[in-house]
């Protein structure tokens, strides 16, 4: 396991180099001139050479490139154009914000997900299937952006049960809206990965063994099914993760939230480079770490798969 | 018909779809307003028969503007689409036909773009564009877009190539070109196909929660993104300016998703044999 672990970190290493490179490579191409757009047009010729001779900005790619990539090992993301500040900075004081909207919609999505799958398989062409279906459905092809606004309308503004929008001082309540606006598409996901994983799993022979042996059915599902089918869960799982990632952006604008993604928006409409590279770094990370975190999952789920033998 | 019959997913996603094209080839003629003309006098007013979606806080038709918006909807998920395909079947082809080094840069780069959310790589691309619009929005979702395909084709090809037929006709001295363009790659071409239409799905979602964030289609070209941005304002006052806009995102991104399940039914009979022996 640890080799397997090891070597897994290493084979991130290329990749880590490639998303470094891309993003590097997509703000050295920039087509505005973050200095021009800093100073704004009748900014003085030499103090706009003077900044771009601070910020490096003078030097070929490589250069420039390397610079990033020591300063990136130290730790160091850059300063904010805008604001003057450290971007690691800023990125750990907004970090936790989102990686708490995250895994309330993450936890969230888990075990409704999981439920309504597992008494979706439970109960096959029943009423409960057929809703669990058609409400997954529509979960997956509903955009964040739009289930986002309608939440507020029914349940902030409507009903006035929850906040409009906003962190408001941490507690739950602001965080419920948000939470679900994320966590709705991957509770689809979820939920039919699972009904149709424990479907597959509930015709095997074991389980006919075990029902043989007199074990209860409860044991049954929980013992022998539902960690037969969780593999397939797991992975949709990690992409869910992920996906979180991507409609962190937009759920962060919709409600106000203070977290990384609202940021990047920000900083791309104010040219802000430095920060939106660091916040791209950042979510690419956590997709990367999710991604490996579920090849982890694996081993323990089912103890065939071993990493560390050779094949 | 016998496949729409048999497969209600397919069948729904078809009529969805269709109706959505339909919308988008004729909007000129279903609606009776201008979509760009603001008519401040006419601002704000709920769903009616004059203005069956109701209008917006310049006084346009809502309904015309979702009918236009969806052209846009449309153009782009296609138009990404198709971009996409080509260049995904031809990275994922190379890197298992030739495999070696060939292989693992290409699935190197491929993973690299595949590290990224998607939706953040988007934004921090079109940061790199001065100015955000409907070609931009375009050009970056097609150099996102082409990962899947890729996967997807190097493992059918992957798969395919060492079947026996492949082996005979290059037996018979069949060039790498004419077998893997005319032999290889048309057996693959039902994953692409199943992919591509979640793709398209996939794209429409993307160009509206960029135009959404306000980095995607300007106005004053109609998109269904733009006007969920703007009718944010008036959303607890007048609910009809983002319910509508948003409601076609979603039957359009349901009607392209339903019709890929029921692709990938079709072309996967172990899927439905599956279904009905556990059903």
């Amino acid at each position: 396991m640890l080799r397997f672990m090891v070597r897994r970190l290493f084979t991130l290493i290329p990749v880590m180099f490639g998303v470094t490179l891309v993003i590097f490579f997509l703000s050295y191409i920039s087509l505005g001139d973050p200095v021009r757009a800093m100073m704004g047009q009748r900014g003085d010729p030499e103090v706009i050479a003077q900044i771009r001779q601070d910020y490096g900005l003078d030097l070929p790619f490589y250069q420039q490139y390397t610079r990033y990539l020591g300063n990136l090992l130290q730790g160091d993301l850059g300063r904010s154009y805008r604001l003057q500040r450290r971007v690691s900075e800023m990125i750990i004081e907004r970090l936790p914000a989102t990686l708490r909207l995250a895994t309330a919609a993450m936890l969230l999505a888990v075990v409704c997900g999981c439920t309504a799958g597992i008494l979706a398989a439970l109960r096959p062409s029943s009423w409960i299937d057929h809703l669990v279906m058609v409400v997954s459905l529509f979960g997956i092809s509903t955009p964040v952006f739009w289930s986002g606004l309608m939440l507020i309308l029914l349940f902030a503004s409507q009903w006035r049960w929850f906040p409009i929008s906003g962190y408001g001082d941490g507690g739950l309540w602001h965080l419920i809206l948000p939470a679900i606006t994320l966590g709705a598409l991957q509770t689809g996901y979820i939920a039919r990965m699972t009904r149709s994983s424990l479907r597959d799993v509930m015709h095997q022979d074991y389980m006919q063994t075990a029902r043989a042996k007199g074990l209860r059915e409860h044991i049954i599902i929980c013992k022998h099914g539902l960690k037969n089918a969780a593999i397939p869960v797991v992975t949709v799982m990690g992409i869910s993760f992920a996906d979180l990632l991507t409609g962190a952006p937009l759920t962060e604008t919709i409600f106000a939230w203070p977290g990384i993604g609202r940021m990047m928006v920000s900083a791309v409409g104010n040219r802000d480079f430095p920060v939106v590279m660091g916040c791209t770094l950042v979510f690419a990370l956590v997709y990367v770490m999710a991604n490996l975190v579920v090849d982890m999952l694996y081993t323990w789920l089912d103890p065939r798969i071993r990493y560390d033998q050779k094949a | 018909m016998t496949p729409l019959r048999q497969h209600p997913s397919l069948l729904t996603g078809t009529i969805l779809l269709l109706a959505l094209l339909l919308t988008a080839i004729f909007a000129p003629w279903l609606t009776s307003s201008d979509p760009y003309l603001a008519a401040p006098w006419e601002s704000l007013k709920p769903p009616q028969w004059s203005h069956p979606l109701g209008t917006d806080w310049l006084g346009r038709d809502i309904w015309s503007r979702v009918a236009h918006g969806a052209r846009v909807s449309l153009q782009v998920g296609l138009m990404v689409e198709a971009i996409a395909v080509v260049i995904g079947v031809w990275v994922g082809a190379l890197a298992a036909y030739y495999g070696g080094v060939f292989d693992i840069l290409l699935m190197r780069l491929t993973d690299t773009f595949m590290a990224f959310p998607s939706l953040v790589l988007a934004i921090a691309l079109m940061a790199v564009f001065q100015q955000p619009g409907l070609l931009n929005v375009i050009i970056v979702l097609s150099v996102l877009g082409w990962t899947p395909i890729a996967r997807v084709v190097r493992g059918s090809v992957l798969g395919t190539k060492e079947q026996d037929f492949v082996h005979a006709i290059r037996a018979m001295g069949a060039g790498h070109g004419r077998v893997l363009f005319r032999h290889i790659l048309p057996n693959c071409f039902a994953p692409i196909i199943v992919t591509a239409t979640i793709g398209i799905a996939g794209n429409i979602v993307a160009e509206a929660g960029l135009s959404f964030l306000g980095f995607g289609t300007q106005p004053p070209t109609v998109s269904w993104g733009t006007m969920l941005a703007q009718g944010r304002n008036y959303l607890t006052v007048k609910p009809w300016v983002c319910i509508f806009p948003g409601l076609a995102l979603m039957l359009t991104v349901l009607g392209f998703n339903l019709f890929g399940d029921g692709l990938r039914d079709v072309f996967d009979p172990r899927t439905r044999i599956a279904e009905k022996h556990r059903g």
